[in-house]
């Protein structure tokens, strides 16, 4: 049961990671290489606030998204916005180097060993069915939370109706006044500090190292396969459904837990190629 | 540019290349040349049918394993070995490819990427693998039934440039056949290819197998010379380096890989002891193509020598 616990948390971050994915790929016609690298400076920039400055858990779980995100608003200004007009395979390549620069500079300054960080939650709760770490039951909360403030702030507020509509067709919405270029900018950010909040909320789970990211974001574009890119309330499901599923299987045949997402993904491009909850385009 | 001159550079790179072993470390170019070869197979898949994998490390590697576990456990002849080296790598691109294909554009990218990690994961628990360790110490035996002694890297050079000039051979031919054709023109533009009675699936397949055969034939090759096979050559760095190699060369140019090959090897090759920084590099040459010189080294110097020879021969065409 533990491990089904444990198959929950890694489904919240799966659903934070594939949701910042899918944002940013509606909107930028981009996929975010770098997401598993900004996920990595998230838990890397709680580490050092609370040991350079002390800066407790709490408060790195808004300052870290936001320094983040600014990084990753930079590289919007800066690099992306000069390549959205050519292919996708363009954007991947690019992400892709920064990916490889973020994780190198990091592995020669702090190495590849990791370093813990304190678990602000201490104790366990008795759920009937099992018992699991108070923190770990936080983390799947905050995630829930996160997640669903995300659907409700694009499918449901004004902000997230521009969005929407610039993503349908950004040059009609230019012509109603709207700032497409720094909405594409702000949702970039939006994504990349997604990413981040999941890197700090992991930090005390995992070890904090310059390649954290780099396995997770590969396991997470197959989520974004299987559950397709289209909807935002899929990427959540997708998410912690497939989490679940990776949890059972270390239970029931624990040799076939790093492959089993795979396997899903292979499944699903059999049955249904578009993805469980996208639209064929 | 003109006949001639594309005459002059053919005897000169082919001179070149028969005096290589002589002055430079012929295991190094030996490395080089496989890596050139893979390039090309990724480049016949992204160059000339639009397809891009990511994760074309897990041919090149699963090949390397396959040779390794057919002369070193199996103890059978070196050709058997690089005869499984390909196969394999064909049946693995048969069932990935007829999958990923499902999929277009950066899915694509996306699907043989998940899948390369897939297979990199079950080499690491395979008992046939050695897991972390590899298989280790594959004797080089002589080739052709004891007729051609591979101890010596000089005469393993040889060998080693016949089987890379048979692949790009071939990729030639595949390119400039009535099949390289379709493949361009489904690249180009896939509707209007299937409207005019072409399965494009079909033919996606095909490139796609075909690529993985002849990565599987580099990476086999690879398993020889070096006497190793490791999960660094299925790892998703690899399958990033190959990608790295057929930019920096120029994405669907005929020669942009093997040159792109040789420039990211040899700068491996200088910059081994700088550990975490060849990834940094690596990743800034990424950015600066992408951002600067899409086209890659080979692209850009043809267009300008096409430049340049214009004005003198008047407007062409």
């Amino acid at each position: 049961m533990a491990q089904v616990a444990l198959g929950l948390v890694n489904g919240a971050f799966y659903a934070m990671l594939s949701l910042g994915l899918a944002v940013i790929f509606g909107m930028l016609n981009v996929i975010n290489f770098t997401h598993g690298a900004q996920f990595m400076m998230g838990a890397f920039a709680a580490w050092l606030l609370l040991g350079l400055l002390d800066v407790p858990f709490w408060a790195s779980l808004v300052l870290a998204p936001l320094i983040v995100g600014l990084f990753g608003v930079i590289i919007e200004r800066l690099l992306l916005k000069r390549i959205y007009h050519l292919d996708h395979l363009y954007g991947f390549l690019l992400t892709f180097g920064m990916a490889l620069i973020i994780e190198g500079l990091f592995q020669w300054k702090w190495g590849s060993s990791g370093a813990p960080y304190p678990a602000p939650i201490t104790g366990a709760t008795d759920l009937g069915f099992m018992v699991m770490p108070n923190y770990r039951l936080f983390v799947v909360v905050a995630a829930l939370v996160v997640c669903l403030a995300t659907w409700y702030g694009i499918e449901r507020t004004r902000l997230g109706a521009y969005l929407r509509a610039a993503t349908e067709n950004p040059t009609l919405v230019r012509a109603f006044g709207i700032n497409v270029p720094r909405l594409i900018t702000l949702t970039y950010g939006l994504g990349v500090a997604l990413a981040a909040l999941a890197g700090v909320l992991a930090a005390p789970i995992q070890q904090v190292s310059a390649l954290m990211g780099t396995n997770l974001v590969l396991v997470v574009f197959a989520v974004v396969v299987i559950g397709g890119m289209g909807s935002i309330m899929g990427s959540i499901v997708t998410g912690f459904g497939l989490g679940l599923i990776e949890g059972l299987t270390k239970v029931y045949y624990p040799p076939a837990s790093n492959t089993v997402i795979f396997v899903v993904m292979a499944l699903v491009l059999l049955v249904k190629p578009a993805g469980l909850f996208g639209q064929a385009k | 540019m003109n006949g001639n001159g594309q005459r002059i550079i053919a005897a000169f790179v082919a001179v070149l290349a028969l005096a290589a072993p002589w002055v430079v470390y012929p295991v190094f170019l030996m490395t080089a040349l496989c890596f050139a070869l893979f390039a090309c197979a990724f480049n016949l898949l992204l160059g000339y049918a639009g397809l891009m994998s990511f994760g074309h490390a897990m041919f090149f590697g699963m090949a390397g394993y396959f040779f390794g576990y057919v002369v070193k456990t199996l103890d059978l002849a070196p050709e058997l070995g690089l005869l499984a080296g390909v196969l394999g790598a064909a049946g693995l691109g048969l069932v990935t490819g007829a999958l990923a294909i499902r999929r277009q554009g950066i899915y694509f990218a996306m699907i043989t990427l998940a899948f390369a990690q897939m297979v990199y994961f079950f080499c690491v628990q395979a008992p046939f693998t050695g897991g972390e360790d590899g298989l280790q110490g594959i004797v080089r035996k002589p080739l052709l039934g004891g007729l051609i002694p591979t101890e010596n890297d000089r005469v393993l050079y040889y060998v080693v440039l016949a089987i890379f000039l048979f692949g790009f051979g071939a990729i030639y031919r595949f390119i400039h056949s009535p099949f390289g054709q379709v493949l361009k023109a489904i690249r180009d533009n896939e509707q209007r290819a299937v409207s005019l009675g072409y399965e494009a699936d079909r033919y996606k397949l095909l490139a796609f197998v075909l690529s993985a055969a002849l990565a599987g034939l580099a990476g086999a090759t690879k398993a020889m010379v070096l006497q190793f096979a490791t999960l660094t050559d299925v790892s998703a760095a690899t399958s990033g380096e190959v990608v790295l190699m057929a930019l920096v060369g120029g994405l669907g140019t005929i020669t942009g890989p093997v040159v792109g090959a040789f420039i990211i090897v040899t700068m491996q090759n200088y910059l081994a002891g700088a550990g975490e920084f060849v990834l940094v590099i690596q990743g800034a040459i990424f950015v600066v193509i992408v951002m600067a010189f899409r086209k890659g080294l080979v692209g850009e110097l043809t267009d300008w020598w096409r430049r340049r020879s214009v004005p003198r021969a008047g407007p062409a065409e």
